[in-house]
């Protein structure tokens, strides 16, 4: 392993950390829910209880307006997709699929659940990251 | 009251993916090469994240209603089972494919880019063929 220190950008990376703990501490105090994003996406297609369907709408439309939000203040950060069409197909059938199976995703087994103290989420998360460290292993050291 | 704090929490969330490098996917790549050229800033992420994660979770800990007056909707901690491990292990899969994880794909649509669309796309199908599932075994 070799530490790529020019992309490492500590301070960015623990302030926007605290800025995503931030958030899910709010919806858990005010709203008493948990920032689960593959959670609150998957209640939009499920027959819910009445009012349990416009707060995920609201807080999906905020996620997707943030850029537009941070773009008024500074210009945005690089975002780059190296995946292929055929790749990114595959890879949003398994993230959808695989997170609500597993019932959850980085941000509701890794931020809160962790938060929690939950042995589940602890599982899950090891689990998502170790496929995710395979994967990645497998395209960039092995197979190409 | 609360649909209007949901939105701003989501659009703070959005904020805090889009600082900390995590609405990059080749960032989030190189976080997940270990073997390559390792990029240890999603690491921090976490910590940063957990670290105000934790205080609130103790701060919320045997409340019955939210400060809005919404009641506490926490998952109950179940059990660990072959479901949670095989769920976990193909978001994994998915994730280091791409680089891409439900939160950033979302951010991805707001910065108008053609391949998070048809991400989020593919994401969206993957959740209705799981309840799909879900309804079949019901």
């Amino acid at each position: 392993m070799i530490i790529d220190w020019p992309s490492f950008a500590p301070v960015n990376a623990l302030l926007g950390g605290i800025l995503i703990g931030l958030s899910a501490a709010l919806l858990l105090l005010l709203n008493g829910r948990i920032a689960g994003i593959s959670g609150i996406i998957g209640g939009l297609f499920q027959a819910t209880k009445p009012g349990d369907f416009s707060w995920r709408v609201a807080f999906v439309l905020g996620l997707i307006l943030s850029p537009l939000l941070y773009q008024l203040f500074t210009p945005l950060p690089e975002s780059r997709i190296d995946a292929d069409w055929g790749v990114l197909v595959l890879a949003g059938l398994f993230v959808g699929l695989g997170s609500r199976i597993g019932s959850g995703c980085t941000s509701g087994h890794g931020v809160c659940g962790l938060s929690r103290l939950s042995p589940r989420s602890l599982v899950a998360t090891m689990t998502f990251m170790g496929t995710g460290f395979l994967v990645v292993y497998l395209a960039r050291h092995l197979l190409i | 009251m609360h649909i209007a704090s949901a939105f701003f929490i989501g659009l703070l969330f959005g904020l805090g993916l889009i600082v900390s490098g995590m609405s990059n996917p080749a960032k989030v790549l190189g976080f997940l090469d270990l073997g390559g050229n390792w990029d240890p800033s999603l690491a921090m992420v976490m910590a940063g994240a957990i670290a105000v994660g934790l205080i609130a979770f103790r701060a919320a800990g045997g409340k019955v209603t939210s400060l809005l007056g919404n009641p506490m909707q926490l998952p109950a901690i179940g059990k660990i089972d072959k479901r949670l491990v095989s769920g976990s292990a193909l978001f994994g899969v998915g994730w280091g494919l791409a680089g891409i994880c439900p939160g950033p794909a979302l951010t991805l649509l707001g910065t108008g880019a053609t391949k998070g669309f048809v991400f989020v796309a593919a994401m969206l199908a993957g959740i209705v063929l799981f309840e799909i599932f879900q309804r079949r075994r019901a």
